[in-house]
């Protein structure tokens, strides 16, 4: 009985992790065949008979090099920095302004202001980029790292995550400040937005990992190669030499790895920060 | 004009209140609340050349968007997406929460694995999968010994486009339903363990309806994402691509007529309508969550 049931229970466990195993494997596989084909020749990458899984003459990193250099990702990779750096702190700014004051602060027309902050959370973002995109073409900013801010200079639903970091602390402590002479400002400042550190790392970490993604809005208001980002540069080099495999991988290859190196480094604060904005979004 | 006369100190908390909400509100103002009423605007005018010059055209839009084909294969091929997406990307992520969800051999590696495509630009990503889904050359086509036209061919290519959403949101979900998973207190389990219910009863009884509340909030926010959907059409489809008719998401189609044709209050016209669809569709969410999910 006790033995055929630890049978059973070992059945178990082996099929589930057969199923893990096969599920990993395909996560794996397209990363995998993307620096397998980054490392060929173009002729072998268009080989089919025979067709090459791996490098068969060589792997050719110098491809790295090439793709480098050719499509000045020196450039895009500096513009990707630049616009998550400004939308990271854009947004927790002045969400951690707004969180406080909607979370522990008594103001007139506080329950309007806070259900604006969530109609914007409910609407489509589709819906904003016309009137965005020309507001940035009036200022005569195509083309530039404010152009690319523009849209996340404030952040609806970063306001909405950082006031429920702000409720969740305890009441007391600002009944201590104010004891000890601690005006709104020095409470602020000094005692409750050090607590809210674990919100604002959230925050920051869903911010940067969004800019980095985003696609559509580079593509409107930067559409010079030496202004754009990452991804929109993908997006360009496609249409311009979408027939060079090994060097469009060389391309996605160099787009992906700086977030997946930082992303293996900081997984937790990562999973963490992603899941729980998501989660409360 | 306040019923309650403020003491000073009240005073002072609502100047420093205002003052900190004052950069968001007026952001959103600006960045939210203007453009949605500017679109609205926007799709009663017809764009002149060079953006210069709108007229007043009325309903002209809607009519030309209602009545083109385009437009309403445009929505059900949104459509399509989001039922390819949507239920597999849950499924497949619940299955795989549940299993990591306990303690064994390897979790933090598995989990690694799965949420990766959450840190990777969807251009790359789509790039990536196109090259292994070419007719010719590409990776499955070679290994399988098929001669399979994943993407281009128009009565199949919503499916493999559909699977590429699936495999890019799967570890994003698992990770909110894992977190959903560690908030069902373990003594539930217990109680359950001791009355003899098996795993697959306990996950029917107790899993199922205390997960309920995140099951239906990752429904809702992947239904208005995969209504949404731009980046991997834009990507994965070529213009040339004879399927493109019938796999071009509502936002492709705004991206083309807005920004490529710089036809702007077509394009506003277009994601106007997409708009009211989702409004709809929300209120309609709303009212199945009051009915099927489980609240204490």
């Amino acid at each position: 009985m006790i033995e055929s049931a630890q049978t059973k229970d070992r059945i178990r466990r082996v099929l589930k992790h057969v199923f893990l195993i096969i599920m990993a494997f395909i996560m794996i596989v397209p990363f995998a065949w993307m620096i397998l084909t980054a490392l060929k020749t173009n002729q072998e990458a268009i080989s089919v008979n025979p067709f090459y899984i791996f490098p068969h003459n060589g792997w050719h990193w110098e491809n790295f090099g090439t793709v480098w250099k050719s499509y000045n990702f020196i450039v895009l990779y500096k513009n990707t920095l630049l616009l998550i750096f400004f939308r990271v702190v854009c947004a927790v700014l002045t969400a951690t302004m707004a969180g406080y004051a909607f979370g522990r602060l008594k103001f007139r027309g506080k329950s309007v202001l806070f259900a604006l902050v969530l109609i914007q959370m409910m609407v489509p973002g589709q819906i904003f980029i016309i009137p965005q995109f020309l507001m940035v073409s009036k200022l005569g900013m195509l083309n530039t790292t404010f152009g690319l801010v523009f849209p996340g200079l404030v952040t609806a639903f970063g306001t909405y995550l950082l006031k429920i970091g702000y409720e969740g602390l305890p009441k007391e402590l600002e009944e201590a400040a104010s004891i000890d002479g601690c005006n709104v400002f020095q409470r602020f400042a000094r005692i409750l937005m050090p607590l809210t550190k674990s919100s604002m790392v959230s925050l920051g970490i869903f911010t940067a990992v969004f800019a980095f993604k985003d696609l559509m809005w580079p593509m409107i208001v930067c559409t010079n190669a030496d202004t754009t980002t990452l991804s929109a540069g993908l997006a360009k080099m496609q249409g311009q030499y979408g027939n060079d495999y090994p060097a469009m991988m060389a391309a996605a290859t160099l787009a992906v790895v700086p977030m997946v190196v930082i992303y293996v480094i900081f997984q937790k604060q990562f999973v963490e920060g992603i899941a729980t904005s998501g989660g409360k979004l | 004009m306040n019923k309650k006369r403020m003491s000073p100190k009240e005073k002072n908390e609502e100047r420093w209140a205002w003052l900190f909400v004052a950069p968001t509100m007026i952001g959103l103002i600006i960045l939210n609340f203007y453009p949605i009423f500017q679109t609205i605007y926007q799709s009663f005018f017809k764009t002149g050349d060079f953006g210069k010059g709108n007229i007043f055209v009325g309903l002209a839009n809607y009519q030309t968007v209602t009545q083109a084909a385009e437009t309403w294969q445009s929505f059900w091929n949104t459509i399509k997406y989001a039922l390819i997406e949507v239920p597999f990307g849950i499924v497949i992520a619940l299955i795989l929460a549940v299993l990591l969800n306990k303690k064994c051999a390897g979790r933090s590696v598995y989990r690694t694995i799965f949420f990766l495509p959450m840190v990777c630009a969807p251009a790359a990503v789509a790039m990536v999968w196109k090259w292994m889904y070419n007719t010719q050359f590409g990776l499955l086509n070679n290994v399988f010994h098929t001669n399979i036209a994943w993407i281009s061919d128009p009565k199949i290519a919503w499916i493999f486009v559909g699977i590429i959403g699936v495999w890019s949101i799967i570890g994003y979900n698992m990770v909110l339903f894992i977190g959903g998973l560690q908030d069902i207190p373990g003594d539930f389990y217990e109680a359950a363990r001791i009355d003899g219910a098996s795993e697959f009863r306990q996950f029917l009884s107790i899993t199922v309806p205390l997960l309920s509340p995140t099951t239906f909030f990752i429904v809702q926010t992947r239904i208005i994402g995969a209504l949404t959907i731009f980046d991997l059409m834009f990507m994965v489809m070529d213009k040339t691509n004879v399927a493109l008719p019938k796999v071009q998401s509502v936002v492709y189609l705004f991206y083309q007529y807005a920004f490529v044709q710089n036809n702007k209050g077509y394009g506003a016209t277009l994601v106007v309508l997409l708009l009211i669809f989702i409004m709809i569709l929300t209120v309609i969410l709303q009212r199945v969550e009051k009915k099927i999910v489980y609240h204490n």
